[in-house]
């Protein structure tokens, strides 16, 4: 006779798993791991394995060697911080400089709190503001989307539009500035709104991803398709992505409108830049973003609200990594204040 | 137009209704009969016979003397062997009644025709009564005593009758059975309920998985007055009693009070047959319907058992222990209880027996918790198990009390859902067990 197993109910399980969730995400990353070799070649995969490597490798020193707990690399994660943390930086980063990035993102900002979930910072954006502080040069020099890609959606507008001046301008140089910084140069040195916006690249292009930065936040297309996926897989919810992309649309509409003169249109705001990697890959990270659906939305907003106020008055051309980390900071205080509906509550 | 189901919370755990099928049977007298004295809730019954009593099939043998308590009948006649100790569902030996079983000598009184009586000329006080001589408790598996749940206190009033027929916990089918079989029985015990309440309205609800019951008890009912089939949608756990409240009637049960605070009462399909058997026939329950189920098991089964009988009558007769068993659970998967030994006794509140095979008895591993907010998302009372869990880890019972540990109805949703596999329930229940201390202590003082 065998001996029976005693244990409190449930006696069923869910089929969902860390596992499954954390590699459901890196397939999102796929087709955004494709559009970023697309265009920037094979620099781009360079960038990928180093940054994946060095995190996946990291963390299992760290558990082997330091916690001395048992390896927990298969579950996935590593490998998200990996790629967000590719998807980050330039293509032509060196190799020494991804390696430190993959340092800070798993050696601090995620096993020195305890590992998997335990971290109050999204780990890949921690490892990129250092990167960012500490290499300001190496961080900031994109090389340009690759010419041969460019023909693909330059027919496409060519056909469309007629207008592909914008794209030449951007096209000029091997590496050059991202539209962020067009912006960011344009506006400081005084020239008009309208002249600014004639150097970026059209809205076909950049939705396709055809314009310099970093290698993970070029192609909106790319990142909505993964994010579509994880919706579908529900990995993540609507509430983030939603309310940190629509209030930094709104914000920046209401700036446009109070001044056109000195604001760009708020879709170009969302086109550029690292948002909507930011809104969909990085700030719904679930260790590090509230629990409930009002939290969730709560902490959109001030991820939107602090992008946008980075943007248009600091000193960077970019603030997402900033926002979504001090929203990250935030968390446990948006959780307390802002609970699930209690079943039975007493309605005010 | 969509069914409807509760709003918040709730998860869709594989239904495996492997027994749906299989008609009612018999199982038999045992040899030996187990009544354990606390089978309801409340107070253990006192026993009235002692060892080397004879008895009759029917005859009381512990009285419910407590407010909240029930009767208990023997199921089988016999010599009384002892009044003893012995193991039921909870692991532990508590006392019994055990009879050694002397063929099958039924008290007089008590119809036994199949024949369907319909005689609603009974008053209020006096079918109130008879529940109580019956000693029917709820039969869904708290077995509260159903005399005391349709006695409506002084000040509230009962508007609408909820008949829980959800059976939303996967692999148990005895009420589904039950409808398909004595569907009629059934909707004349709850219309007597209807009138011991004073109610002209009733709701039986059933999840919409069990078509077949759905269309049989709507064309049945037409006989009834004022009964309504509702059909609702598959979610777990819609029966739970402030879930099918606010599923059928869209009112929501307020924090630690019962559904008559918002005009309800709710009793279980199988209490309803009961109540039909013990108004109508002079029945005591004495008998039920349990299903005997699990991937493995060799002829899943919906047995009519009568109480007392040791589970493994239900075993052999389902075809024999599967050689895999690893868990054998009363209940159902998600809320049943993990039992010790085939000895145990089915009692009034037995819905099933589940056999699970020794892969399923397995848990996941645990991981670390990842903060997905999955269990926020399960919980069906709107809590936060992950912080409950971390408040009962931390033995911090103050908050764990603000944050609504009393609320969680231990269903399961939180640790089912977790990708962690963390057993948050558990945990929880640890500390729900010292927060309900502490506020009984309070309470005394």
């Amino acid at each position: 006779m065998n001996l029976l197993t005693i244990s409190g109910s449930p006696h069923v399980h869910g089929k969902e798993s860390v596992q499954k969730i954390m590699w459901g995400v890196v397939v999102a990353m796929i087709p955004l791991a494709v559009a970023s070799v697309l265009f920037f070649g094979w620099n781009a995969v360079r960038v990928m394995i180093i940054s994946v490597a060095a995190c996946a490798i990291l963390e299992w020193l760290i558990q082997k060697f330091i916690m001395k707990t048992p390896a927990t690399v298969g579950d996935g994660s590593a490998v998200i911080t990996g790629l967000l943390l590719a998807f980050n930086v330039p293509s032509n980063l060196d190799w020494w400089i991804i390696v430190i990035g993959a340092i800070i993102a798993i050696g601090v900002a995620k096993m020195s709190f305890g590992g998997l979930g335990k971290n109050p910072f999204n780990p890949a954006l921690v490892g990129r503001v250092f990167l960012l502080i500490s290499f300001p040069q190496q961080m900031t020099t994109w090389p340009k989307a690759k010419e041969l890609i460019e023909q693909v959606p330059q027919a496409i507008t060519a056909a469309t539009s007629g207008a592909t001046q914008a794209i030449e301008v951007v096209a000029d140089a091997t590496t050059g500035a991202t539209p962020m910084g067009i912006i960011k140069g344009g506006l400081a040195t005084g020239q008009d709104v309208s002249d600014v916006v004639a150097q970026l690249p059209d809205y076909v292009g950049s939705l396709i991803g055809q314009h310099g930065g970093s290698l993970g936040e070029i192609s909106v297309i790319a990142i909505l398709l993964g994010g579509i996926f994880m919706l579908f897989r529900k990995i993540i919810t609507w509430h983030i992505p939603v309310s940190f992309l629509g209030s930094a649309f709104i914000f920046a509409g209401i700036m446009h409108l109070i001044n056109p003169g000195l604001y760009i249109p708020p879709m170009y705001h969302l086109m550029f830049g690292g948002i909507m990697l930011g809104a969909v890959f990085m700030a719904t990270d679930m260790a590090t973003s509230p629990m409930s659906s009002w939290g969730q939305v709560v902490f959109g907003i001030g991820c939107g609200l602090l992008t946008m106020i980075i943007r248009l008055w600091g000193a960077y051309p970019e603030g997402v990594s900033f926002a979504i980390l001090i929203m990250n900071a935030f968390v446990p205080l948006i959780n307390r204040a802002f609970k699930p509906k209690r079943f039975g509550e007493k309605v005010k | 137009m969509a069914l409807r189901t509760f709003k918040i919370g709730g998860v869709h755990p594989p239904e495996c209704k492997i027994a749906e099928h299989a008609a009612i049977e018999e199982l038999g007298i045992p040899k030996r009969a187990i009544f354990p004295l606390g089978q309801s809730l409340g107070a253990p019954s006192v026993p009235i016979v002692k060892k080397g009593d004879m008895v009759k099939v029917g005859q009381l043998i512990a009285k419910g003397e407590a407010f909240i308590s029930s009767n208990i009948h023997s199921s089988v006649s016999g010599k009384v062997f002892a009044v003893d100790d012995y193991l039921d569902a909870s692991g532990y030996r508590k006392p019994s009644i055990i009879i050694d079983v002397e063929g099958d000598e039924w008290e007089e009184g008590i119809d036994r025709s199949p024949n369907l009586k319909r005689d609603f000329s009974l008053s209020k006080e006096e079918i109130l009564n008879k529940i109580k001589e019956a000693g029917i408790v709820g039969m869904g598996g708290a077995a509260f005593p159903t005399h005391v749940k349709l006695t409506v206190p002084a000040g509230k009033k009962a508007e609408c009758l909820i008949i829980n027929a959800v059976e939303c916990e996967p692999y148990l089918t005895a009420d589904h059975r039950l409808m398909l079989e004595k569907g009629e029985e059934m909707l004349v015990g709850v219309s007597i309920i209807m009138r011991a309440l004073e109610v002209s309205r009733a709701i039986i609800g059933i999840e919409n998985n069990k078509k077949d019951a759905i269309q049989h008890l709507s064309e049945s009912a037409k006989k009834f007055q004022g009964i309504k089939i509702m059909a609702l949608k598959v979610k777990y756990p819609q029966g739970a009693e402030k879930q099918l409240v606010k599923a059928a009637i869209n009112r929501e049960i307020p924090s630690g009070k019962l559904p008559l605070e918002v005009g309800a009462v709710v009793t279980n399909a199988g209490t309803s047959l009961a109540v039909y058997e013990a108004v109508q026939k002079n029945k005591p329950l004495i008998d039920r319907i349990v299903t005997l189920t699990g991937k493995s098991v060799a002829k899943p089964s919906n047995f009519l058992v009568r109480n007392g009988s040791p589970v493994f009558m239900l075993i052999e007769a389902a075809g024999g222990l599967p050689e895999d068993t690893g868990k054998i659970i009363s209940g159902g998967p998600m809320m049943g209880k993990a039992v010790t030994s085939t000895d145990i006794p089915v009692t009034k509140g037995t819905s099933g027996i589940l056999l699970m095979t020794q892969k399923e008895s397995k848990r996941v591993p645990v991981q670390n918790c990842i903060r997905c907010a999955k269990c926020t998302t399960a919980c069906p009372m709107g809590l936060e198990p992950y912080y409950l869990a971390i408040l009962s880890t931390n033995e911090n019972y103050e908050s764990l009390e603000k944050e609504g540990v009393m609320d969680c109805i231990e269903c399961g949703s939180c640790h089912f859902t977790c990708p962690s596999g963390r057993p948050l329930l558990d945990t929880i229940r640890v500390g729900k067990n010292q927060v309900g201390k502490i506020i009984r202590n309070r309470n005394v003082r």
